[in-house]
């Protein structure tokens, strides 16, 4: 091993004994300051490692003594927070309606906590934006099947439509004229409710079909079709279709009804919730 | 002492016992201890300059937060002022809102080309006069040399065992730095809150734990780099020094030994003269060394380790005075001056320097020796670096006095991207982000251009739906609003898309434009 060592003449400083094309590799020793750095690191390593979870075990990992892990953390700081609106949270719960959409502050708590909720709970149906699609409704407009009211939403987030499992749930049922109309009639009906916003395919069937619309249908719909949220009849003369617009839908509807269904939220998520939702359909744009 | 007294000239003169500690003739092995260095204290118009403009400095970074400003009752009254909590930054007259930051980039810009130019024209000013590690250093020299004495006197302390006198000099000298540092970090600090109230809070407790861990970081960095660590920041921690080589040219001045007068050196120059040889005007008297802050020796030419703070020509004119002799034997020249007097010296480089041929018979300068004339400064490369500093300057200005303080910025809804009405007609719906970017409550109306047929309706302001709305701002505030905006159904189809956002103040009359879309569904096109 008492290998000689190589100096580079021009400055004075023994070489790592590595060449390429002449040009040698100088063995300059480390900065002090970097050497002291670099042993303090390995002192903070050790130190880090006994204080937070780090050595891996067969099924586990040590723990630290800290006792830190970011899921603590993280539940720790949700504690806060969820104490920090502790107050909000209890102002909604005690507060009514009326009374949240007059207070700027529980009404903007309550529209972003109802927010969340939607998407959460309600997005799969009516869509991320609340934009609905066909069969179901979108909650943005001014066209409300059960009333659009805060306390009518309400109702309808509480207790859902046409839910079997709740007795206050909203109820109202069409029945499948397939059996009790004609096919012919059905045809007539069909564009003598397209003419209430439009123009139907053959003005004398929509003339023949005003007779069996007064007969049958005007008791729920209106006789000018313009609907009765106490069913949840929709209005026939507005511009928006829950199934579509055109004859042929319509026709289908009055044949053989399609009748969705919303679940009943208010057991699920417990009250409070419920009216943020409302606040927040409320917030869209189409409330009354 | 005998061969002194045979030196008339040289009998005033006294010979300093220095050594330059950082030379590249006796570079030291990087795991060497750093060899104290003891600066003497220089006097001279340089030394006058550079405590002129310490004083400048300090007293603006000392005094600037407490400067106050009247911005009216919506706003800090504190003429220079960095509030991160609200993000704004004010400076006298100008307030600038974190999107405007591009005016302090700007500033970093015009910083960097002034950077430029000034190291081309005069060398490493900024080292030398205004950088706060050589302000701070000479601070702390000041403390140094009132307690401890002057350099001889600093390096017998330094060399005396450990006495209560030797440890009163030193726990003194230190008490005053740590409160030099102290104020330096607290200093600091007021830039980002009230000064006055800042202060009463620091005094009882209750600032912010931040306001107390920059301050004790600052007083750390403060201390260890102006009293420990002095040149070796310079030497070791800036890379400013390895970029000004390629900053320097050959008409650039720098702090330059002219040799071609001062060489040959020797210490007996009467001696020397009376046998005949040629003697250069250096005595080698070392007093350049002795107060060279950088511990290095300037007669071995221009080195990375000078910061060009210029005492050691304070020094050497001061000698050069007392032996009757022409100041500017070191001096600040330029390369191309040094050279043609070098050619001069050494009559063209066929022959060692001999003063004699740059000298006449008293001893004095003949005129053909050049010297730096203001003229050289004016040189494309300053043109250019000048016209840059000046376009950027130009153009921030021109951006500052012509920028808007109202602001609109408009988000369209995209889901739903329209919303289709139990009439037919179509909802859009908009976030607006109104800006009222001046310290004063106003009023901004905010209404529709284009369009025809189209009503709006501002969510929560209880205003009558139509095209033009009134939204009061809050004075330094952005406000955002939820805007529906409705087309009846018969105007849908002779309506185009695009229309804009108009938003004015009626009182200054001051106003933003944002085009935006509205969507319409697929059928009703």
């Amino acid at each position: 091993m008492s290998e000689k060592k190589d100096i580079d003449e021009v400055s004075g400083v023994s070489t790592t004994g590595h060449e390429w094309d002449g040009i040698k590799e100088l063995d300059n020793p480390m900065p002090r300051w970097w050497v002291w750095t670099f042993y303090a690191t390995i002192v903070w390593a050790i130190g880090y490692t006994v204080a937070y979870p780090a050595w891996p075990l067969v099924s586990s990992a040590t723990q630290g003594v800290l006792g830190y892990s970011s899921r603590s953390e993280f539940s720790t700081t949700m504690d806060v927070v969820s104490a920090q609106q502790a107050d909000l949270r209890q102002a909604i719960a005690d507060k009514s309606l009326e009374e949240i959409l007059a207070d700027e502050t529980l009404r903007r708590f309550a529209t972003a906590a109802g927010d969340a909720a939607f998407k959460v709970n309600c997005s799969q149906c009516h869509g991320s934006g609340a934009q609905g699609s066909a069969g179901y409704p979108n909650l943005n407009d001014d066209d409300w099947l059960w009333g659009g009211d805060i306390e009518s939403i309400h109702q309808t987030i509480a207790h859902g439509v046409r839910f079997a499992g709740d007795d206050d749930t909203r109820f109202g049922e069409m029945p499948a004229f397939g059996d009790i109309l004609s096919a012919d009639e059905i045809r007539q009906v069909a564009a003598h409710v397209v003419s209430f916003t439009g123009t139907p395919s053959d003005p004398a069937l929509a003339e023949a079909g005003a007779q069996v619309f007064a007969d049958n249908c005007a008791s729920c719909h209106g006789d000018n079709g313009q609907g009765d949220i106490t069913f949840g009849a929709p209005n026939l003369a507005d511009a928006i279709w829950l199934y579509g617009s055109s004859e042929r839908e319509i026709a289908a509807q009055v044949r053989q009804p399609k009748h969705g269904v919303m679940p009943a939220w208010q057991a699920r998520l417990g009250d409070p919730t419920v009216k943020q939702l409302s606040v927040y359909v409320y917030s869209l744009g189409g409330g009354q | 002492m005998t061969l002194v007294t045979n030196n008339a000239a040289s009998n005033d003169v006294e010979r300093l016992d220095a050594e330059a500690v950082n030379s590249a003739g006796k570079r030291q092995s990087l795991y060497a201890a750093r060899k104290k260095i003891f600066p003497k204290r220089a006097s001279g118009q340089f030394r006058r300059f550079k405590w002129l403009i310490m004083l400048v400095t300090l007293g603006i970074y000392y005094l600037t937060p407490w400067i106050r400003w009247d911005r009216g009752p919506y706003a800090p009254d504190q003429a220079v002022l960095v509030d991160l909590a609200n993000r704004r930054f004010y400076f006298f007259f100008i307030e600038i809102w974190p999107q405007e930051f591009f005016y302090v980039a700007g500033l970093l810009v015009m910083a960097g080309i002034g950077l430029f130019l000034i190291t081309s024209t005069v060398g490493r000013a900024w080292c030398g006069y205004t950088c706060p590690q050589t302000v701070w250093v000479d601070l702390f020299l000041v403390v140094e040399r009132a307690i401890e004495g002057d350099r001889n006197a600093r390096i017998k302390l330094d060399g005396a065992p450990m006495s209560v006198n030797k440890l009163g000099k030193r726990f003194s000298k230190h008490l005053i730095w740590l409160l030099i540092a102290v104020a330096t970090g607290g200093a600091w600090v007021f830039y980002f809150a009230d000064a006055p109230a800042l202060l009463i809070d620091l005094v009882t407790g209750q600032a912010a734990p931040v306001a107390y861990i920059t301050i004790a970081v600052l007083t750390a960095t403060t201390y260890v780099f102006g009293g420990l660590m002095r040149e070796q920041v310079c030497t070791y921690m800036c890379p400013w020094p390895r970029i000004q080589a390629a900053m320097l040219d050959e008409n650039s001045l720098t702090v330059t030994y002219n040799d071609w007068r001062g060489e040959p050196r020797t210490r007996h120059a009467k001696k020397a003269a009376a046998a005949g040889q040629t003697v250069g005007d250096c005595v080698d008297c070392n007093a350049c060394v002795a107060v060279c802050p950088m511990g290095i020796d300037i007669r071995d030419g221009q080195q990375l380790e000078c910061i060009t703070c210029a005492l050691c020509i304070d020094a050497c004119d001061g000698v050069m005075d007392k032996l009757g002799r022409d100041r500017g034997l070191i001096s600040y020249a330029t390369l191309s001056d040094y050279n043609a007097n070098m050619a001069l010296a050494t009559a063209g480089g066929t022959d060692a320097i001999n003063p004699d041929r740059v000298r006449n018979e008293n001893g004095r300068l003949t005129d053909k020796v050049a010297h730096f004339r203001w003229k050289k400064i004016f040189r494309p490369r300053t043109f250019v670096y000048f016209g840059a500093w000046s376009l950027v300057g130009l153009a921030m200005l021109y951006a500052l006095l012509t920028r808007d303080r109202l602001e609109v910025n408009v988000l369209h809804d995209r889901n739903p991207q329209y919303v289709l009405l139990s009439d037919g007609s179509v909802r859009n719906g908009y976030t607006v982000k109104l800006l009222n970017m001046i310290p004063e409550p106003r009023v901004i109306v905010l209404s529709l251009d284009g369009l025809p047929g189209a009503t709006m309706n501002v969510v929560g302001l209880d205003q009558a739906e139509g095209r033009s709305a009134s939204v009061p701002v809050e004075p330094d505030r952005l406000r955002e609003v939820r805007i529906f905006v409705t087309l009846p159904a018969d105007r849908l189809d002779e309506a185009g898309e695009r229309f804009s956002f108009v938003v004015e103040d009626k009182a200054s009359f001051e106003s933003d434009v944002y085009r935006a879309s509205f969507n319409i569904p697929e059928a009703s096109r």
